[in-house]
Protein backbone atom coordinates (compact mmCIF):
# COMPACT_ATOMS: atom_id res chain seq x y z
CA UNK A 1 0.00 0.00 0.00
CA UNK A 2 1.51 3.23 -1.57
CA UNK A 3 1.02 5.98 1.36
CA UNK A 4 0.60 9.30 -0.44
CA UNK A 5 1.00 11.55 2.45
CA UNK A 6 4.53 9.96 3.01
CA UNK A 7 6.37 11.38 -0.82
CA UNK A 8 9.74 9.48 0.02
CA UNK A 9 8.28 6.61 -0.04
CA UNK A 10 6.95 6.74 -3.00
CA UNK A 11 8.61 4.72 -5.98
CA UNK A 12 10.51 5.89 -8.13
CA UNK A 13 9.85 6.18 -11.60
CA UNK A 14 12.22 5.25 -14.20
CA UNK A 15 14.96 7.00 -15.80
CA UNK A 16 13.61 8.28 -19.15
CA UNK A 17 16.20 6.82 -21.70
CA UNK A 18 17.56 9.64 -24.46
CA UNK A 19 18.03 6.52 -26.96
CA UNK A 20 15.82 5.89 -30.10
CA UNK A 21 15.57 2.46 -30.81
CA UNK A 22 18.26 3.04 -33.73
CA UNK A 23 20.77 4.71 -31.03
CA UNK A 24 22.67 1.41 -31.03
CA UNK A 25 23.00 0.47 -34.68
CA UNK A 26 25.87 1.35 -36.20
CA UNK A 27 25.14 3.08 -39.37
CA UNK A 28 24.48 1.26 -43.15
CA UNK A 29 27.71 2.31 -44.87
CA UNK A 30 28.29 2.05 -48.59
CA UNK A 31 26.91 3.22 -51.93
CA UNK A 32 23.70 3.99 -49.78
CA UNK A 33 23.85 4.86 -46.11
CA UNK A 34 21.72 5.18 -43.41
CA UNK A 35 22.09 6.55 -40.20
CA UNK A 36 19.71 8.51 -38.10
CA UNK A 37 20.09 11.75 -37.38
CA UNK A 38 20.33 13.83 -34.20
CA UNK A 39 17.27 14.22 -32.17
CA UNK A 40 15.92 17.92 -33.16
CA UNK A 41 12.50 18.89 -30.94
CA UNK A 42 9.28 18.32 -32.65
CA UNK A 43 6.32 20.48 -32.35
CA UNK A 44 2.88 19.61 -33.55
CA UNK A 45 0.58 22.56 -34.28
CA UNK A 46 -3.23 22.26 -34.91
CA UNK A 47 -4.93 25.51 -35.95
CA UNK A 48 -7.48 26.76 -38.62
CA UNK A 49 -5.59 28.64 -41.47
CA UNK A 50 -9.31 29.85 -43.07
CA UNK A 51 -8.63 32.64 -39.88
CA UNK A 52 -6.08 34.67 -40.89
CA UNK A 53 -4.83 36.14 -37.19
CA UNK A 54 -3.94 32.47 -36.48
CA UNK A 55 -1.88 32.20 -39.36
CA UNK A 56 -0.39 35.74 -38.45
CA UNK A 57 0.12 34.73 -34.87
CA UNK A 58 1.50 31.46 -36.36
CA UNK A 59 4.21 33.50 -38.00
CA UNK A 60 4.66 35.82 -35.34
CA UNK A 61 5.60 33.07 -32.70
CA UNK A 62 7.43 31.01 -35.17
CA UNK A 63 9.19 33.94 -37.36
CA UNK A 64 8.31 32.65 -40.37
CA UNK A 65 5.10 32.05 -42.40
CA UNK A 66 3.34 28.49 -42.18
CA UNK A 67 3.19 26.44 -45.27
CA UNK A 68 -0.18 26.02 -46.30
CA UNK A 69 0.15 24.48 -49.54
CA UNK A 70 -0.15 20.66 -49.49
CA UNK A 71 3.42 18.35 -49.29
CA UNK A 72 5.40 21.61 -48.95
CA UNK A 73 7.93 22.68 -46.34
CA UNK A 74 9.19 26.06 -45.00
CA UNK A 75 12.13 26.86 -43.57
CA UNK A 76 13.48 29.42 -41.66
CA UNK A 77 16.19 32.07 -42.48
CA UNK A 78 19.02 30.43 -40.91
CA UNK A 79 17.51 26.88 -42.12
CA UNK A 80 17.05 26.03 -38.79
CA UNK A 81 13.89 25.67 -38.69
CA UNK A 82 11.74 23.71 -40.57
CA UNK A 83 7.69 23.43 -40.94
CA UNK A 84 6.29 20.65 -42.75
CA UNK A 85 2.40 20.84 -43.73
CA UNK A 86 0.90 17.52 -42.52
CA UNK A 87 -2.46 18.27 -43.02
CA UNK A 88 -5.20 21.00 -43.63
CA UNK A 89 -5.05 22.08 -40.65
CA UNK A 90 -2.15 20.63 -39.07
CA UNK A 91 1.61 21.10 -38.72
CA UNK A 92 4.82 19.94 -37.78
CA UNK A 93 7.73 22.22 -36.46
CA UNK A 94 11.44 20.82 -36.32
CA UNK A 95 13.35 22.95 -34.53
CA UNK A 96 16.59 22.77 -32.35
CA UNK A 97 16.19 20.70 -29.40
CA UNK A 98 17.02 23.06 -26.91
CA UNK A 99 14.54 25.94 -28.07
CA UNK A 100 11.86 23.59 -28.01
CA UNK A 101 10.43 24.64 -24.94
CA UNK A 102 10.31 28.21 -25.14
CA UNK A 103 9.25 28.18 -28.60
CA UNK A 104 6.43 25.93 -27.62
CA UNK A 105 4.95 28.52 -24.58
CA UNK A 106 5.79 31.26 -27.32
CA UNK A 107 3.07 29.37 -29.48
CA UNK A 108 0.71 28.97 -26.85
CA UNK A 109 1.39 32.42 -25.58
CA UNK A 110 0.75 34.18 -29.25
CA UNK A 111 -2.43 31.34 -30.07
CA UNK A 112 -4.06 31.83 -26.82
CA UNK A 113 -7.15 33.72 -28.19
CA UNK A 114 -7.75 30.91 -30.67
CA UNK A 115 -8.72 27.23 -31.24
CA UNK A 116 -5.90 25.59 -31.46
CA UNK A 117 -3.45 22.50 -30.67
CA UNK A 118 0.47 23.13 -29.89
CA UNK A 119 1.90 19.66 -28.99
CA UNK A 120 5.61 18.77 -27.99
CA UNK A 121 6.18 15.45 -30.08
CA UNK A 122 10.10 15.60 -29.69
CA UNK A 123 10.20 11.51 -28.47
CA UNK A 124 7.04 10.16 -30.75
CA UNK A 125 9.47 10.32 -33.57
CA UNK A 126 12.58 9.19 -34.56
CA UNK A 127 14.50 10.59 -38.41
CA UNK A 128 16.63 8.57 -40.27
CA UNK A 129 18.73 9.68 -43.24
CA UNK A 130 18.90 7.83 -46.38
CA UNK A 131 21.57 9.12 -48.89
CA UNK A 132 23.29 7.82 -52.02
CA UNK A 133 22.72 8.14 -55.55
CA UNK A 134 20.35 4.27 -55.27
CA UNK A 135 18.33 6.00 -52.03
CA UNK A 136 15.01 6.34 -54.07
CA UNK A 137 15.03 2.88 -55.64
CA UNK A 138 15.30 1.86 -51.96
CA UNK A 139 12.27 3.64 -51.09
CA UNK A 140 10.67 2.60 -53.69
CA UNK A 141 10.67 -0.91 -51.94
CA UNK A 142 8.45 -0.25 -49.83
CA UNK A 143 6.92 2.59 -50.60
CA UNK A 144 4.12 3.37 -53.25
CA UNK A 145 5.05 7.14 -53.82
CA UNK A 146 6.55 7.93 -57.47
CA UNK A 147 9.87 9.62 -55.92
CA UNK A 148 11.17 10.35 -59.46
CA UNK A 149 12.47 13.93 -59.34
CA UNK A 150 9.82 15.50 -61.34
CA UNK A 151 7.35 14.50 -58.98
CA UNK A 152 8.87 14.64 -55.93
CA UNK A 153 11.71 17.00 -55.95
CA UNK A 154 13.70 18.62 -53.63
CA UNK A 155 12.47 20.75 -50.76
CA UNK A 156 8.91 18.46 -51.40
CA UNK A 157 7.51 16.32 -48.72
CA UNK A 158 4.86 13.86 -48.33
CA UNK A 159 3.45 11.18 -45.78
CA UNK A 160 3.44 7.61 -46.98
CA UNK A 161 3.93 4.42 -45.99
CA UNK A 162 7.18 2.26 -45.54
CA UNK A 163 6.50 -1.05 -45.83
CA UNK A 164 3.21 -1.24 -42.87
CA UNK A 165 4.96 2.21 -40.77
CA UNK A 166 3.40 5.50 -41.96
CA UNK A 167 6.31 8.17 -42.60
CA UNK A 168 6.69 11.37 -43.46
CA UNK A 169 9.65 12.15 -46.40
CA UNK A 170 11.25 14.86 -47.08
CA UNK A 171 14.03 15.39 -49.51
CA UNK A 172 15.75 18.59 -48.44
CA UNK A 173 15.99 21.48 -50.97
CA UNK A 174 19.81 21.89 -50.55
CA UNK A 175 22.15 19.06 -50.11
CA UNK A 176 24.03 20.32 -46.91
CA UNK A 177 26.60 17.43 -45.81
CA UNK A 178 26.27 18.23 -41.89
CA UNK A 179 29.74 17.63 -42.07
CA UNK A 180 29.93 14.40 -40.83
CA UNK A 181 30.20 12.16 -43.80
CA UNK A 182 32.98 12.32 -46.61
CA UNK A 183 31.38 11.26 -49.95
CA UNK A 184 33.06 14.01 -52.47
CA UNK A 185 30.40 13.20 -54.60
CA UNK A 186 26.95 14.94 -53.43
CA UNK A 187 25.76 16.11 -56.45
CA UNK A 188 24.25 12.71 -57.70
CA UNK A 189 23.48 11.72 -54.21
CA UNK A 190 20.16 11.73 -53.27
CA UNK A 191 19.25 12.94 -49.71
CA UNK A 192 15.58 11.76 -47.65
CA UNK A 193 15.00 12.30 -44.44
CA UNK A 194 12.88 9.77 -42.89
CA UNK A 195 10.95 10.65 -39.84
CA UNK A 196 9.06 7.50 -38.23
CA UNK A 197 7.16 6.67 -34.99
CA UNK A 198 9.88 5.76 -32.13
CA UNK A 199 8.18 2.24 -32.16
CA UNK A 200 8.41 1.49 -36.16
CA UNK A 201 12.30 2.51 -35.77
CA UNK A 202 13.60 -1.20 -35.84
CA UNK A 203 11.01 -2.40 -37.96
CA UNK A 204 12.08 0.54 -41.06
CA UNK A 205 15.65 0.17 -40.44
CA UNK A 206 15.89 -3.33 -40.67
CA UNK A 207 13.90 -2.77 -43.98
CA UNK A 208 15.76 -0.56 -45.20
CA UNK A 209 19.00 -2.11 -44.10
CA UNK A 210 17.66 -5.56 -45.97
CA UNK A 211 16.85 -3.57 -49.13
CA UNK A 212 20.28 -1.48 -49.45
CA UNK A 213 21.96 -5.36 -49.15
CA UNK A 214 19.87 -7.04 -51.91
CA UNK A 215 20.32 -3.49 -54.27
CA UNK A 216 24.45 -2.98 -53.40
CA UNK A 217 26.36 -3.87 -56.50
CA UNK B 1 -4.99 -1.24 -56.99
CA UNK B 2 -6.85 1.95 -57.38
CA UNK B 3 -5.46 5.47 -56.96
CA UNK B 4 -7.55 7.64 -55.06
CA UNK B 5 -7.27 11.28 -55.10
CA UNK B 6 -6.66 12.69 -51.62
CA UNK B 7 -8.78 15.99 -51.63
CA UNK B 8 -5.75 17.71 -49.75
CA UNK B 9 -2.48 15.14 -50.58
CA UNK B 10 -3.51 14.63 -54.64
CA UNK B 11 -3.56 11.19 -56.16
CA UNK B 12 -1.85 8.57 -53.83
CA UNK B 13 -1.99 4.68 -54.05
CA UNK B 14 -5.24 2.61 -52.09
CA UNK B 15 -2.98 1.26 -50.34
CA UNK B 16 -2.29 4.72 -47.99
CA UNK B 17 -6.35 4.70 -47.24
CA UNK B 18 -8.25 2.83 -45.26
CA UNK B 19 -12.19 2.46 -45.90
CA UNK B 20 -14.76 3.35 -43.94
CA UNK B 21 -18.41 2.25 -45.21
CA UNK B 22 -21.29 4.36 -46.49
CA UNK B 23 -21.48 8.00 -46.66
CA UNK B 24 -23.88 10.68 -45.68
CA UNK B 25 -25.60 8.70 -43.04
CA UNK B 26 -27.54 10.73 -40.52
CA UNK B 27 -28.09 9.53 -36.70
CA UNK B 28 -30.98 10.61 -35.84
CA UNK B 29 -31.38 13.82 -33.90
CA UNK B 30 -33.15 12.55 -31.23
CA UNK B 31 -32.26 8.36 -30.88
CA UNK B 32 -34.84 8.43 -27.96
CA UNK B 33 -37.35 9.44 -29.90
CA UNK B 34 -37.41 7.02 -32.96
CA UNK B 35 -38.38 3.07 -31.95
CA UNK B 36 -36.78 0.24 -32.58
CA UNK B 37 -36.85 -0.54 -36.38
CA UNK B 38 -35.65 3.16 -36.90
CA UNK B 39 -32.76 2.89 -34.67
CA UNK B 40 -31.29 -0.52 -36.73
CA UNK B 41 -32.18 0.87 -39.65
CA UNK B 42 -29.62 3.74 -38.65
CA UNK B 43 -27.14 1.44 -37.11
CA UNK B 44 -26.96 -1.60 -39.43
CA UNK B 45 -28.60 -1.48 -42.48
CA UNK B 46 -26.95 -0.11 -45.43
CA UNK B 47 -26.71 0.00 -49.44
CA UNK B 48 -24.99 -2.34 -51.32
CA UNK B 49 -25.32 -1.01 -54.64
CA UNK B 50 -24.46 -1.96 -58.10
CA UNK B 51 -23.64 0.76 -59.38
CA UNK B 52 -22.56 4.20 -57.78
CA UNK B 53 -21.87 4.10 -54.16
CA UNK B 54 -20.73 7.05 -51.67
CA UNK B 55 -18.61 6.34 -49.14
CA UNK B 56 -16.10 7.35 -46.82
CA UNK B 57 -12.41 6.83 -46.82
CA UNK B 58 -9.37 7.91 -44.58
CA UNK B 59 -6.10 8.77 -45.88
CA UNK B 60 -4.54 6.98 -42.83
CA UNK B 61 -1.14 6.97 -43.92
CA UNK B 62 -0.97 10.27 -44.89
CA UNK B 63 -2.95 13.48 -43.76
CA UNK B 64 -5.07 11.42 -41.91
CA UNK B 65 -8.46 13.20 -43.03
CA UNK B 66 -11.62 11.66 -43.81
CA UNK B 67 -13.03 12.47 -47.12
CA UNK B 68 -16.12 11.00 -50.03
CA UNK B 69 -15.49 8.78 -52.56
CA UNK B 70 -17.93 8.14 -55.34
CA UNK B 71 -17.05 5.11 -56.78
CA UNK B 72 -18.53 2.63 -59.12
CA UNK B 73 -18.89 -0.95 -57.40
CA UNK B 74 -18.76 -2.56 -60.74
CA UNK B 75 -15.54 -1.87 -62.01
CA UNK B 76 -14.03 0.23 -58.80
CA UNK B 77 -14.10 3.40 -61.37
CA UNK B 78 -13.55 6.86 -58.74
CA UNK B 79 -15.52 9.11 -60.21
CA UNK B 80 -15.08 11.87 -57.82
CA UNK B 81 -13.46 12.85 -54.26
CA UNK B 82 -15.34 15.02 -52.55
CA UNK B 83 -14.20 17.05 -48.83
CA UNK B 84 -16.61 16.11 -46.03
CA UNK B 85 -19.31 18.39 -45.88
CA UNK B 86 -19.36 19.31 -49.81
CA UNK B 87 -22.55 18.08 -51.94
CA UNK B 88 -22.07 14.69 -53.85
CA UNK B 89 -21.42 15.93 -57.27
CA UNK B 90 -23.64 15.52 -59.83
CA UNK B 91 -21.96 12.68 -61.79
CA UNK B 92 -24.09 10.98 -64.58
CA UNK B 93 -22.28 8.17 -65.10
CA UNK B 94 -24.51 4.90 -64.37
CA UNK B 95 -26.73 5.43 -61.45
CA UNK B 96 -28.74 3.53 -63.17
CA UNK B 97 -28.25 0.08 -61.67
CA UNK B 98 -26.11 -1.41 -64.24
CA UNK B 99 -27.59 -0.77 -67.37
CA UNK B 100 -24.87 1.95 -68.73
CA UNK B 101 -21.78 0.08 -67.97
CA UNK B 102 -19.63 1.72 -70.49
CA UNK B 103 -16.88 -0.19 -71.89
CA UNK B 104 -15.23 -0.34 -68.63
CA UNK B 105 -17.43 -3.29 -67.34
CA UNK B 106 -17.33 -5.87 -70.27
CA UNK B 107 -18.07 -8.51 -67.75
CA UNK B 108 -21.06 -7.48 -66.26
CA UNK B 109 -23.74 -10.60 -66.38
CA UNK B 110 -27.26 -9.65 -67.13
Amino acid sequence: MVDFDNTDAMPTPPTPTPTSPAAARAPVDGETRLRELSCCGKINLRGDPGDENFTRAAADALGMALPLAPNTVATDARGTVLVFWLGPDEWLIHLPLNDTESQLQQLRQHLAPFHHAATEVTDYYTALELRGKHAADVLARGCPLDLHPRVFPPGACAQSRFGNASVLLYQPAQLDDGGDHDDGNANDSARFLIQVRWSFTDYVWDYLATVIDALAD
Amino acid sequence: MLLIKCPWCGTRDMSEFSYHGEAHLLRPPAPAEVDDAQWGAYLFARKNPKGLHRERWMHAHGCRRWFNVLRDTRDDRIYATYRPGDSPPDVDAGDDNGENNGDNNPGNPT
